[in-house]
């Protein structure tokens, strides 16, 4: 075997021991509680005032990552219509 | 991309109306049902999207500019942004949720606990929603317009 093909063999053989690992750890349909969990839950409705918690997390509590998809999509648009302008010769 | 067959331009006139009210009611309730800005403004845009397929695009250039449809995606983004920035302005720090219990409108606050959805909630999140929907229906209809433009309208301008 090649260097090459050794170290692919090594790499995903790391990759597989690591995703099975993590998939008999976790138990199936009960998902660990956390303390962030339980202060959203308790709290959404009387620090934001909305009944859906998602809305929350994603408009409110993580209001950043929301300004950061914005700016993706931004960035997206103005690069199509850039890449597709005329150009004069 | 030419004009399609008879067919499917009215089947396209037929359910365009149905997506278009199905992705404004998701972004309208985005505070109360699962969905959001995002996902609405895909629905509302794969809507537009369905008609400029069935239609072409050299009948699409000639109803509606892309440059009116970047500033829309442009006034998307500056709502959103505005909004966190009033936050800074009545709250006191950037996306401060400032209309809750103060505000003019939506500003009822629900009690913890399963209640039934009241529209006038949930502070800016309605707004937020409002400006990320405008952003996504332009944006991801300009990207596309802009594509076909490029395939098949010969002289085509901003």
């Amino acid at each position: 075997m090649s260097l090459r093909t050794t170290v692919a063999v090594v790499m995903f053989s790391i990759l597989a021991v690591i995703l099975v690992a993590t998939a008999i750890q976790l138990s199936f349909g009960a998902p660990m509680k956390t303390e962030m969990d339980d202060y959203i839950i308790n709290n959404t409705q009387n620090q934001t005032g909305t009944n859906s918690g998602v809305t929350t997390i994603v408009f409110d509590y993580r209001g950043f990552d929301t300004l950061g998809e914005a700016t993706i999509l931004f960035a997206a648009v103005s690069g199509v219509i850039m890449i597709f302008r005329k150009v004069k010769k | 991309m030419s004009q399609m067959s008879k067919i499917v331009r009215t089947l396209a006139n037929i359910t365009f109306p149905f997506i278009m009210i199905f992705g404004l009611y998701v972004i309208a309730h985005g505070h109360l049902t699962p969905g959001g800005g995002f996902q609405g403004g895909a629905v509302a845009a794969s809507g537009c999207i369905m008609l400029l397929v069935a239609y072409g695009s050299a009948w699409t250039y000639e109803k509606i500019k892309v440059s009116r449809l970047s500033v829309f995606e442009s006034l998307g983004a500056l709502g959103f942004i505005g909004t966190a920035f009033f936050g800074l302005l009545f709250g006191g720090y950037f996306f401060n949720n400032f209309l809750v219990r103060t505000g003019i409108i939506f500003n009822v606050v629900p009690e913890t606990g399963s209640t039934l959805a009241d529209f006038n909630t949930a502070g800016v999140l309605p707004l937020m929603n409002f400006a990320v929907g405008v952003k996504v229906i332009a944006g991801l209809f300009v990207i596309v317009l802009v594509m076909g433009l490029a395939s098949s309208v010969k002289e085509w301008k901003q």
